[in-house]
C-alpha cells in the first residue's frame, strides 16, 4: 500500500478533470463525485498512515519514482513521490479537512449553477496540494506549488462576474509569482551547486556547501514561502483573497495552501540548519507577520478579513517556530495542524453565519446570533477557545510550545510571540462579541437561521478536532514522530520553569480577553463603521498600508516604465526604422524629378549621351 | 561610296530630329524607322566596301527586329489612342491613367 | 528521398490549389483540399519520425545531389534531432491552422484558393529550410518563405496590411542581404581551400581567420536575429502580427520565425564556433533585454494581437538566451522551447482570433465578461495563456526552466534577470484575461459566442499537446539531447560541473541514467 502515494493524487485529479470535461448532465451528481474522490484519498491516506505507524522509525520513508520527468544535459528530474512522517501528516490534514469542506460546500454552493465546476477546482486543488507535500524533488514540489496557486486563482475568482473577485484572483497569482521567482532561482541554484534538485539529495549536500550558498538558498526559499504563506512583505494578497467563496477561504487560505511555506521551510531543514542568517530571516519574517496580522485582525469589521488577518498571524507563529531550527520544526508542524482544524472550523462557521445573513460579511450588522445559530455558535466557540489558547484545547498546546521555544532562542522574540498571544485573544474575543454576543443589529429584512445539516456536520467534526487536537502532543509524540525527518531537538534551558511560562501565557491571554470584553461591552457597538478612530485602528483597517506601499513602490513605477517603453518602442526604435525608410523615400523622390515621363526629353538625353560618348571616343582616338 | 554614307547620315539625322521635335506618336515612330533604315543603308554600304557579308547579315537582323517593333509599337500606340483619344507622346507621360 | 517528398507534398498541394477552379460561394472544396494535403504531410512526417533513430546525434535520411557545380551548391537534406522536432512542429501546426482558418473573413473571398495555397507553400518551404544541410539551399529556402508570407499578410490581412507586409518584407530582406554577403564570403573562403562546397559537413571543416569568421558570423546572425526577432530588431513583428489573420500569424511566429533560432544553432554555432563564443556576451545581454522588454511592452498593449506578438519577443529572448549560454541543458531547453512556444502561441493566436473575428475588434477594452457567455472559449484561452506564462504542468514550463537552469550555471545575473520574466508574464496574461473575460459583460461583446465544434476540433490537439508535453516532455527531449550534445561539443564547451556534488546518488544514477 505504501507505494501507492501517486494514487492519492491521481484520484482527485482524475475526478477534477472528469468534472470539467463532463457536460451539463453531471450537474446533478458532480458534487458527489468530487466529494467521493476526496474521501477516497483520505481513506487511502489513513490506511497508509496506519501502515506507517506499524513500521520502525527509521524505515518510514517510502519513495516511489513514477517516471523521468525531465532529462536534458545534466538536468535530471524524476517524478518522485515520498510518503514519510511529515508528508503523511499533511496528507491526512489535506484530505481530511478537504473532505469535510467538500461536504460543507455541497450545502454552501447548493444554489450556484456552476457548482460542478467548483468541485472540479476543489479536486484539482487537493491533487496539487498533495503533489506539493508528497514531492520528492523540488521541481515536482514546484509543480504542486504552482498547481495550488492556479487552483487558488480559479477559486478566488470563482465569481468572475464580480470585478473585485477577478482582481483579487489576479493579485493573488501575481504576488505569488514574485515568491515563485525565489523558488525558481533556489532550484536553479541547487542544480548549479549540487547537480540535482531531489529533496533528499539537496538536504544531504547542504551541510557541505559554503555559507553563501546555503544562505542564498535559504533566503530564496523564504521568498517563495513568503509569497505562498502571505508573510510580510508579500502578505497583501491574502485579505483580498477573501473574495472567494467561504469554503475556499477555509480550505486554501486558512488550513492548507497558505501553510505550504511553513512546510517548505521544514522540508528544507538541512539548508536552514546550515545557515544562521537564513534562520534569523525566517524568525524576523514570522515575528513581523505575527504582529502585523494580529493588528489587522483587530481592526477589520469584515468577518472573513478579520479571520484572514488572524491566519496571517498564526502562520507567522509557525514561521517563527520553523526559524528556530530543530527546536521548533516539530512545533511549527504541530501548530500548523491544530491551526488547520480550528481555523477551518471558524471559517466554515463564518460561512454559516454569512449563509444565514444573506451573504453580509460586516460584523457590525451581526450581533446576538447565539440564539439564532446555536450549532454554529457552539462550534465556533470551540474554535475560539482553541485559537486563543485556553487549556486544554488544541491551540493551547501548540502555541504554548512555540512561545516556549521562542523564549529559548531569544528573550525579545519570545516577548513578541507572547504579545501576539494577547492580541490574538483580544481580536478573537472582539469577533465573538460582535458576531454572537452583544445586541442584535441586523436589519429587518434579514432572517438569520441555522444552516442545513450538510453544513453543520463538518462544523461539528472540525470543532471536535479543535478541542482534542492537542493529544498529538501526548508524550511528545509529534516531536518523536517527526524526528527522523527534521532532526533531533536539543532542549533549551529556560530562565524560568516551563510551567511558570505557561501560566504567564495564560495570564496574558486572559488580559486580552478581558480587555476586549471591557472595550466592546462598555457601550453598544455601532451598526456603521465609526469614522473617527485612533491612528492604530485606521492603519489596521488599511492593512498597515501594504497595498498603498506596493502601489507606490512597485505598481506605479512599473506602469510608468511600461508607458515609457511603449513610447520608446514606437517613437525610438520603430521611429528609427521608419525614419531610415522615410529618408530613403525622400532620396528617391528627389532622384525621381528628372523622370518626367516625356518621351522626347528621354530621347534628347539619349542622343546627348551618345553624342558625348562619341566625342570622348574621338578625343581618345585622335589624341 | 561616300555618297551612300552621306545619304545614310542625312537620313539618320532627319529621323533623329523628327523623334526629338514631333509630338505625334505615329510620326515619331516613322522617324525611328527612318533611323533604322539609315543604319541599314550604312551596314549594306560597308558590307560592299569591305567585301564580306557581315553587314548584310546585320541589316537583316535589324529588319526583323524593326518588323517586330512595328507590331508591338503600333499596337501600343493604338491602345493608347483608344484609351486617351490622343497620339501625342507628351500627353502619355504617366504609366497609369 | 522521404524528406524531399515531405517538403514537396505541400508545395504540390499549393500548385493544385492554385490551379483549382474558384468555388462559387463557400469555397469549401479548396479548404478541404488544403486540409487534406496538410494531413497527408503530417502522416508523411510521422513516417519520417518512425524511421528516425533518436539515440544518434548525427543527420539521418540524408540525400545529396550536386546542384550548381560552378560554385559547389548541393541539393542536400537530412534531419537531426533539432530539425525533426521543428519539422514535426510545422506539420502538426499547419493542419490546425488550416482547420481554424476555414471561416476567416478575407478582404476578397475570391482569394480563398490563394490563401490556402500560400499557407501550404509556407509549410513546404519551412520543412525544406529545416531539412537543408547545404548553406546555399538553406539560404534560398529561408528567403523564399518571405514570398508566401508577404502575400498572406499583404493580401489577406487587416486594413493596414500593405504597410505591415512591406515592412515585414523589407526588414527581412535587409537581414537576408547581409546573409547573402556572408554566403558569398563562405564561397570565397571555401574555394580557396580546395573545391568550393556549401555542404554543412564541408563548411564545418573550414579554417577561418578571426576577422573573417566574425564578419561571416555577423552576416548570418543578423538575418536570424531579425527573423527571430531579437531586441532591438523586433519592430516588424507587432505590426505584421497586428494586421495578419490569426492563421498567418501562427505560421509566421510559430513556424517561420523558428527558422531564425534554428539557424542560430545549425548554422551560426556549427560554422563559426569561435565567433559565436566571442559574440555571446552581447547576444546574451540582448536576449535578456528582449525577455524583460518584450514582457513590459506586452503589459502596455491594448491590442490583443500586438500583445501576443510582444510576448513572443519575450519568449524568443528565452530561446536565444538558452542557445548562447552554450550548455547542453539550456540548448536542449531552447530547442524544446521552440516546439512548445510554437504550440502555445498557436493556441493563443487562434483562440483570440476567434474572439476578434466575432467581436470585430482586437482592442482589449472592447471585451469584458466573455467568460459568462462562452465558458469553453475562455477556458481554452486561459490554458493557452497559462502555458504562455509557463505554468508548471504545461509544456513551456519545462523548456523555460531548462533554459534558465542551464543559463544559471554559466551566468547567474543573466538567469536572475531573465527569471523576472516569469513575474511579468503572469501580469500580461492575467491582466488580459481579467479585462477580456471577467467582470460584467461589456456592451457590444454579446456576439462573442461559444466555440463551434470545428474550432474545438482545431484547438484540441494543440491543447492536448501542451498539457501532455508538460508532464511527458521526455520523448521530444530524447530526440533533441544527442543532437544538442553534438553541437555543444563541436563548439568546444562542456557543462560546468556542480560545485559541491550531492553525496547521495540521484535515483537516475542507480538505474544507469537515461
Amino acid at each position: 500500500m505504501l507505494d501507492l502515494q501517486w494514487l492519492l493524487i491521481a484520484i482527485p485529479l482524475a475526478s477534477g478533470a472528469l468534472l470539467l470535461v463532463w457536460g451539463k448532465e453531471s450537474d446533478r451528481f458532480g458534487h458527489l463525485i468530487g466529494t467521493a474522490a476526496s474521501a477516497a484519498s483520505f481513506v487511502l491516506g489513513a490506511i497508509m498512515f496506519a501502515e506507517l505507524l506499524g513500521e520502525n522509525a527509521e524505515e518510514r520513508s517510502h519513495a516511489v519514482s513514477l517516471f523521468t520527468w525531465i532529462d536534458a544535459g545534466r538536468f535530471h528530474v524524476e517524478m518522485t513521490f515520498v510518503f514519510d512522517q511529515l508528508s503523511a501528516l499533511f496528507v491526512l490534514l489535506i484530505t481530511g479537512v478537504g473532505t469535510l469542506i467538500h461536504v460543507y460546500s455541497i450545502g454552501y454552493m447548493a444554489h450556484d449553477e456552476r457548482r460542478r465546476r467548483f468541485f472540479a477546482f476543489l479536486n484539482i486543488f487537493i491533487a496539487a496540494m498533495l503533489t506539493l507535500v508528497l514531492a520528492g524533488d523540488y521541481l515536482v514540489l514546484f509543480l504542486g506549488w504552482e498547481g495550488v496557486g492556479l487552483a487558488s486563482y480559479l477559486l478566488i475568482g470563482f465569481w468572475q462576474h464580480k470585478p473585485s473577485a477577478a482582481a483579487a484572483a489576479k493579485k493573488a497569482f501575481v504576488v505569488n509569482r514574485v515568491g515563485d521567482l525565489g523558488m525558481a532561482l533556489a532550484i536553479m541554484l541547487m542544480f548549479a551547486q549540487f547537480g540535482t534538485s531531489a529533496i533528499e539529495a539537496v538536504n544531504a549536500a547542504a551541510p557541505g556547501a559554503t555559507d553563501t550558498v546555503t544562505t542564498s538558498l535559504g533566503l530564496l526559499l523564504l521568498l517563495g514561502a513568503c509569497g505562498k504563506s502571505a508573510q510580510v512583505p508579500l502578505q497583501s494578497w491574502l485579505l483580498d483573497a477573501m473574495e472567494g467563496p467561504t469554503p475556499v477561504s477555509a480550505l486554501i487560505h486558512a488550513a492548507t495552501m497558505v501553510t505550504a511555506g511553513v512546510y517548505l521551510v521544514v522540508r528544507s531543514n538541512a539548508i536552514f540548519d546550515a545557515s544562521e542568517v537564513a534562520r534569523n530571516a525566517v524568525i524576523v519574517v514570522g515575528l513581523v507577520t505575527l504582529l502585523a496580522g494580529a493588528w489587522i485582525g483587530c481592526a477589520k469589521d469584515d468577518i472573513k478579513k478579520a479571520l484572514a488577518g488572524s491566519t496571517m498571524s498564526q502562520i507567522g507563529y509557525m514561521m517563527l517556530a520553523a526559524g528556530l531550527g530543530p527546536a521548533g520544526y516539530a512545533f511549527a508542524i504541530f501548530h500548523l495542524i491544530t491551526h488547520g482544524f480550528f481555523k477551518a472550523n471558524m471559517f466554515l462557521g463564518a460561512g454559516s453565519v454569512m449563509h444565514g445573513m444573506d451573504d453580509d460579511v460586516d460584523m457590525r450588522h451581526y450581533g446576538g446570533l447565539r440564539s439564532m445559530m446555536p450549532v454554529t455558535f457552539a462550534t465556533f466557540g470551540l474554535g475560539y477557545l482553541a485559537i486563543i489558547g485556553v487549556p486544554p484545547f488544541a491551540g493551547f498546546w501548540s502555541k504554548d510550545k512555540i512561545i516556549e521555544a521562542a523564549f529559548g532562542q531569544n528573550f525579545w522574540v519570545g516577548l513578541g510571540a507572547l504579545l501576539g498571544a494577547g492580541v490574538t485573544a483580544f481580536y478573537m474575543t472582539r469577533l465573538m462579541i460582535m458576531t454572537f454576543l452583544s445586541e442584535k443589529r441586523w436589519r429587518e429584512e434579514v432572517h438569520p437561521h441555522e444552516s442545513p445539516r450538510v453544513m453543520t456536520w463538518p462544523l461539528i467534526a472540525l470543532a471536535a478536532l479543535s478541542a482534542v487536537g492537542g493529544i498529538l502532543l501526548l508524550g511528545d509524540w509529534v516531536s518523536e514522530w517527526l524526528e527522523p525527518v527534521v532532526g533531533h531537538a536539543e532542549h533549551h534551558e529556560l530562565a524560568v520553569p516551563a510551567i511558570v511560562l505557561t501560566l504567564i501565557i495564560t495570564l496574558v491571554v486572559a488580559v486580552g480577553v478581558v480587555a476586549a470584553v471591557v472595550f466592546y461591552r462598555r457601550e453598544p457597538i455601532a451598526a456603521e463603521t465609526p469614522s473617527s478612530v485612533s491612528i492604530f485602528a485606521r492603519a489596521g483597517r488599511h492593512e498597515l498600508y501594504g497595498n498603498e506601499l506596493n502601489e507606490a513602490v512597485v505598481v506605479r513605477p512599473t506602469r510608468h516604465l511600461t508607458r515609457f517603453l511603449v513610447w520608446l518602442d514606437g517613437k525610438g526604435i520603430d521611429g528609427f526604422v521608419t525614419g531610415v525608410a522615410d529618408r530613403l523615400g525622400d532620396t528617391s523622390q528627389f532622384l525621381r524629378k528628372p523622370q518626367t515621363g516625356l518621351v522626347r526629353s528621354y530621347a534628347l538625353t539619349m542622343f546627348g549621351g551618345v553624342a558625348i560618348i562619341i566625342l570622348c571616343l574621338l578625343a581618345v582616338t585622335l589624341a | 561610296m561616300n555618297e551612300y554614307i552621306s545619304l545614310s547620315l542625312i537620313l539618320f539625322t532627319i529621323g533623329a530630329v523628327g523623334v526629338l521635335v514631333r509630338r505625334n506618336a505615329i510620326i515619331v515612330f516613322m522617324c525611328i524607322e527612318l533611323m533604322l533604315n539609315a543604319t541599314n543603308l550604312a551596314f549594306v554600304s560597308f558590307s560592299r566596301q569591305h567585301g564580306n557579308l557581315d553587314g548584310q547579315v546585320a541589316a537583316f537582323f535589324v529588319m526583323v527586329v524593326a518588323a517586330a517593333e512595328v507590331v508591338v509599337g503600333l499596337s501600343i500606340i493604338v491602345s493608347i489612342y483608344r484609351a486617351r483619344r490622343t497620339t501625342s507622346v507628351d500627353d502619355a507621360n504617366l504609366l497609369k491613367s | 528521398m522521404i524528406l524531399t517528398i515531405l517538403a514537396a507534398t505541400p508545395i504540390a498541394g499549393a500548385l493544385i490549389l492554385a490551379l483549382l477552379p474558384r468555388g462559387r460561394t463557400d469555397h469549401l472544396r479548396a479548404k478541404v483540399v488544403a486540409l487534406g494535403v496538410a494531413l497527408i504531410t503530417l502522416a508523411l512526417s510521422l513516417v519520417v519520425l518512425a524511421r528516425y533513430e533518436p539515440t544518434s546525434g548525427g543527420y539521418q535520411m540524408t540525400e545529396e545531389h550536386s546542384w550548381i557545380e560552378a560554385f559547389g551548391a548541393h541539393y542536400s537534406v537530412g534531419v537531426n534531432g533539432i530539425a525533426i522536432t521543428l519539422i514535426l512542429l510545422t506539420t502538426i501546426l499547419v493542419p490546425i491552422v488550416i482547420l481554424a482558418s476555414f471561416d476567416d473573413r478575407l478582404p476578397d473571398p475570391r482569394g480563398t484558393n490563394a490563401y490556402f495555397a500560400w499557407m501550404l507553400a509556407v509549410e513546404g518551404l519551412a520543412i525544406g529550410a529545416f531539412a537543408a544541410t547545404d548553406a546555399f539551399l538553406f539560404y534560398i529556402l529561408f528567403e523564399a518563405t518571405l514570398i508566401p508570407l508577404y502575400f498572406l499578410i499583404g493580401s489577406f490581412g487587416g486594413p493596414n496590411r500593405s504597410y505591415a507586409a512591406v515592412k515585414f518584407l523589407i526588414y527581412n530582406l535587409v537581414g537576408g542581404l547581409l546573409m547573402l554577403a556572408a554566403i558569398v564570403g563562405l564561397y570565397v573562403v571555401s574555394s580557396r581551400q580546395g573545391d568550393a562546397s556549401f555542404l554543412l559537413t564541408d563548411l564545418q571543416d573550414l579554417e577561418f581567420s578571426q576577422t573573417t569568421e566574425r564578419l561571416l558570423f555577423l552576416g548570418f546572425m543578423a538575418a536570424f536575429a531579425i527573423k527571430a526577432p531579437l531586441w532591438p530588431l523586433h519592430t516588424w513583428l507587432p505590426d505584421a502580427a497586428g494586421q495578419a489573420t490569426p492563421g498567418t500569424s501562427v505560421l509566421m511566429v510559430s513556424v517561420v520565425d523558428k527558422i531564425g533560432t534554428f539557424g542560430m544553432i545549425t548554422w551560426c554555432l556549427n560554422l563559426f564556433p569561435e565567433a559565436a563564443d566571442w559574440a555571446s556576451p552581447v547576444i546574451i545581454t540582448l536576449a535578456v533585454v528582449s525577455i524583460v522588454y518584450g514582457a513590459l511592452l506586452a503589459i502596455g498593449q491594448d491590442d490583443i494581437r500586438r500583445l501576443i506578438a510582444f510576448t513572443s519577443v519575450s519568449h524568443f529572448g528565452f530561446i536565444i538566451l538558452g542557445i548562447f549560454a552554450f550548455t547542453t541543458t539550456s540548448m536542449a531547453g531552447s530547442t524544446l522551447y521552440m516546439f512548445n512556444h510554437g504550440l502555445s502561441t498557436a493556441a493563443l493566436f487562434l483562440v483570440t482570433g476567434v474572439m476578434i473575428s466575432r467581436r470585430g475588434s482586437a482592442r482589449i477594452d472592447d471585451f469584458g465578461g466573455v467568460q459568462k457567455i462562452a465558458p469553453i472559449l475562455s477556458g481554452v484561452f486561459l490554458i493557452a495563456g497559462l502555458s504562455s506564462l509557463s505554468l508548471p504542468g504545461l509544456a513551456p514550463f519545462v523548456s523555460e526552466f531548462l533554459v534558465l537552469a542551464g543559463t544559471f550555471t554559466v551566468s547567474i545575473p543573466a538567469a536572475a534577470v531573465a527569471t523576472l520574466g516569469i513575474v511579468l508574464a503572469a501580469l500580461y496574461i492575467l491582466i488580459m484575461y481579467q479585462r477580456t473575460m471577467t467582470g460584467p459583460l461589456a456592451p457590444g461583446a454579446e456576439g462573442v459566442t461559444e466555440l463551434r465544434p470545428r474550432e474545438i476540433a482545431a484547438l484540441t490537439p494543440a491543447i492536448m499537446l501542451i498539457i501532455g508535453l508538460g508532464f511527458f516532455p521526455q520523448p521530444v527531449l530524447n530526440a533533441i539531447n544527442p543532437a544538442v550534445e553534438t553541437v555543444v561539443s563541436h563548439i568546444g564547451k562542456t557543462d560546468p560541473t556542480p560545485k559541491t556534488p550531492t553525496p547521495i546518488d540521484a535515483p537516475a544514477a542507480e538505474e544507469g541514467g537515461h
